[in-house]
């Protein structure tokens, strides 16, 4: 193995690496760690966000930004919980991924009639989201205290959480859809040289539109979870959902300039930020360290992929 | 000789990863020299250039100016040392007038407020050196050549007695080339030294003083120009003793017409009455840089708005999209390999199949033994070293590089198969693999479109060349029958035409 060899070994995995020490330092230092009741906790509460990063990486492999993640999962949470107390629990549970899908569509209608970047079309319809999701509820709580309701973010099936079986279906998915599909093949082409995907005859725009109204229908799917688990819907749920969605895919080795990445890094991503955090609360740091060394483990992982990019 | 050599290296390597670009190369610079740096794509001939200028590192041997060994090498030494290099790529900020790009850096200053001497610094500069610009003029509206002389006469104003030039000729036209070489000239006879690293032999040939030929990272030999003709250079980067590129022989049998196109225009100029390509024909375009070319083949294949009519082998395309084309078998191979065709973060696979997606996969899901048997069949067919079907595409060579760029379109089995810059930037065994290629295709009933800069090269392969003049075909000629000058003095002749016409 030469240097070049294990630099680059470092660089692909590094997020593995980074994991299984964090999960040895942690076991060591606290017994409570390394126990199936607190991993599958963490799974559980992070799988509304690791929905969120897999279809993001999706949107960043294709070459886009999607800043308006967190407020399409705001209008599917008020639009659940709406429709779960004035129409019926189960409908608002099923529609309110559809109202992501369709917002999701409108942005890449928007980034591709357009032609905006993606990170100024999203910023404008987050806001436009945001804005509908207040008006929609009047920018008070909608509580749903209904089973019918409730049961998907608080119940389990064969002894896991529903969300973390949602969570793998749709990682899995996903994963499939970009690895084995001639769409994925599509999206890695678009966000790797999109004038070369042109000429290949691909009609690179109904790609992104796709990507984008992927990451929408993921915004919304994130959202039911969370709202039927808190039985609130409110237009504040998922503020700055959108920034942990995209670091959490940068902290995973996809690559910021498009072309290249996987969903299971994304979901490492979301799982190494899980671990910090979940660290920092066994053993009762003050919370200030832990925006900290978030912040400086981001950093990290953005710097080790930009020294590959030179040359 | 007499004189020291001003800039010497002795035992140079350099490795990127586990290859070995460079290796023991030992060099001298005289005062007062063009050398020309010469060898085939991936020889380490733009690599040599750049370690000279400090731009790589060497990872062994050492450089000495004037005879003092340098212990750092990087571009603020080598400036130090009177070393300077004009990249390929020119490094100019194009916002800026020529006088503020040539003396970035070096602005005269109280305090850190400008003084704004630079356009009367540039004129003292202009009169020594005899290069002349308007010192007002931004950089972004200037041509190439003019953006090469900015660079020159950065160098100068640095006191550069050694100027590196990477490729500086791959976007000029003739003429500027021969003021290029005026330019080199002129530095020579003021005892300033050129490095002239360049793929076109005539070019060494014409103003070098010596010229050194790598092969394989590896020096092969350095000698006095005189010494030296095209012949003696091919062999010299080749290994064995082989005479220029040799042309397949050219198919004269040819079927019915596959491709006809009538009345083709578009926005951005095109205007072709009437073009009709026969099975097994090989049909050249031959033009000045912007007359035009690409874009004809562009609107022919869909990929830019154009009204008109295309039909292959008799049947008219209604849905003028690239998809639409490749499926009734007219592909393109684009000009610009890195930026219209490959995408380079994606293996060699990935990027043979992804016209063919539909044809490799079904119900949209891939079926990736049919997707590697069609990619190994192209490498084994093209010879795309190295020889693998996930192979990263970013490291591999220039001439394998457009192989599998070739390859990619010609895996869905084209009926008409446009070539744009077929073998611009690769080296001469890739170039040879390419025109045979052309050769068996035409020979098999493929109707081919050359579309070359190097005249030679549209003379070399066609049959029938078009001469083409602001997106029209403005003459057609016998290539068997008329030269690379005549067609040149042609294409002169029609542009001047055309201009006292508009």
């Amino acid at each position: 193995m030469t240097r070049a060899k294990v630099f680059h070994f470092l660089q692909t995995y590094a997020v593995l690496i980074l994991i299984a020490a964090l999960m040895i330092a942690l076991s060591l230092m606290s017994d409570s760690f390394l126990t199936g009741r607190n991993l599958l906790n963490i799974l559980n509460q992070n799988a509304p966000l690791a929905i969120m990063a897999s279809a993001m990486t999706l949107v960043i492999i294709v070459g886009g930004f999607d800043l308006s993640v967190g407020a399409i999962f705001a209008m599917g949470s008020v639009a659940s919980a709406w429709l779960a107390v004035n129409v019926d629990p189960y409908l608002g549970l099923l529609l309110a991924p559809f109202v992501g899908l369709a917002l999701g569509f409108a942005n890449g209608l928007a980034i591709t009639t357009l032609r905006v970047h993606s990170f100024l079309a999203t910023i404008a319809t987050a806001l436009i989201f945001k804005g509908i999701a207040v008006a929609l509820s009047d920018g008070r709580l909608i509580s749903v205290r209904l089973d019918e309701f409730t049961w998907l973010g608080r119940g389990r099936f064969l002894g896991v959480f529903n969300s973390v079986w949602l969570m793998v279906a749709f990682a899995l998915i996903l994963t499939f859809l970009l690895t084995r599909t001639t769409f994925g093949r599509r999206v890695f082409s678009v966000g790797g040289n999109e004038e070369a995907a042109i000429l290949s005859g691909i009609r690179t725009n109904r790609i992104k539109i796709a990507a984008f109204a992927i990451a929408g229908f993921a915004a919304g799917l994130a959202s039911i979870i969370t709202t039927s688990r808190v039985a609130v819907g409110q237009a504040t749920a998922g503020d700055g959902l959108e920034l942990q969605a995209i670091a959490a895919v940068i902290l995973g080795g996809t690559s910021i300039y498009g072309g290249q990445g996987a969903v299971w890094r994304s979901l490492a991503g979301v799982f190494l930020l899980a671990l910090v955090n979940n660290g920092f609360n066994i053993l009762s740091i003050d919370p200030f360290f832990r925006d900290l060394t978030m912040g400086l483990i981001i950093l990290a992982a953005v710097g080790l992929s930009a020294v590959g990019q030179r040359r | 000789m007499s004189a020291a050599p001003l800039l010497s290296v002795r035992g140079i390597g350099v490795r990127f990863g586990d290859v070995d670009v460079l290796s023991g190369i030992d060099l001298d610079i005289r005062p007062g020299e063009v050398h020309g740096l010469i060898g085939e794509n991936g020889a380490g001939k733009s690599s040599l250039g750049k370690v000279l200028g400090g731009y790589y590192r060497a990872s062994s041997g050492e450089i000495s100016v004037e005879g003092r060994p340098q212990n750092r090498w990087d571009t603020p030494a080598a400036l130090d040392a009177g070393v300077a290099i004009m990249h390929q790529e020119l490094q100019l900020v194009p916002a800026l007038t020529v006088a503020q790009n040539v003396f970035l850096g070096l602005e005269e200053h109280r305090h850190g407020i400008l003084r704004g001497t630079e356009a009367a610094r540039l004129e003292v500069l202009m009169g020594q050196s005899g290069l002349r610009l308007d010192p007002h003029a931004t950089a972004a509206s200037l041509t190439i050549a003019e953006q090469q002389k900015i660079e020159i006469l950065r160098a100068l104003a640095r006191q550069a007695r050694v100027i590196v030039m990477d490729e500086p000729t791959a976007a000029l036209s003739k003429s500027e080339i021969v003021q290029l070489h005026r330019i080199m000239r002129a530095l020579r006879d003021e005892g300033r030294s050129v490095i002239y690293v360049t793929h076109f032999l005539n070019d060494v040939l014409d103003v070098a003083d010596r010229i050194t030929v790598l092969r394989n990272g590896k020096k092969v030999r350095t000698g006095d120009t005189a010494n030296e003709t095209r012949e003696t250079l091919v062999s010299a980067m080749l290994g064995s003793t082989k005479t220029d590129t040799l042309y397949p022989p050219k198919s004269r049998d040819h079927g019915e017409v596959v491709l006809s196109v009538q009345d083709l225009t578009s926005p951005n100029g095109t205007a072709v009455q009437r073009l009709e390509i026969r099975a097994g024909e090989v049909v050249g375009f031959a033009g000045l840089m912007g007359a035009g070319r690409s874009e004809i083949a562009r609107a022919i294949i869909g990929a830019d708005p154009a009204s008109g009519e295309v039909a292959v082998s008799g049947r008219v395309l209604m849905d003028r999209s690239i998809a639409a084309a490749t499926e009734a078998g007219i592909v393109m191979v684009p000009e610009d390999r890195r930026g219209q065709g490959l995408v380079i973060s994606s293996p060699v696979r990935a990027n043979i199949s992804l016209p063919h997606l539909g044809a490799i996969s079904a119900r949209g899901i891939m079926a990736n033994a049919r997707e590697r048997a069609l990619a190994l069949g192209l490498i084994d067919q093209l010879d795309i070293r190295p020889a693998m079907v996930d192979g990263d595409v970013s490291n591999y060579s220039g001439g394998n590089q457009q192989k599998v760029l070739l390859g990619k379109w010609l895996a869905g089995n084209p009926k008409v198969l446009i070539l744009d810059e077929p073998s611009r930037g690769v080296d001469v065994g890739a170039r040879e693999t390419i025109h045979r290629e052309i050769g068996r295709l035409a020979s098999e009933g493929v109707a081919i479109l050359v579309i070359s800069s190097e005249i030679d090269e549209v003379l070399g392969l066609a049959t029938r060349v078009f001469l083409v003049d602001r997106g029209r075909l403005v003459d057609e000629i016998d290539p068997d029958e008329v030269g690379e000058a005549e067609v040149l003095a042609a294409l002169f002749h029609h542009q001047s035409v055309g201009e006292t016409a508009a």
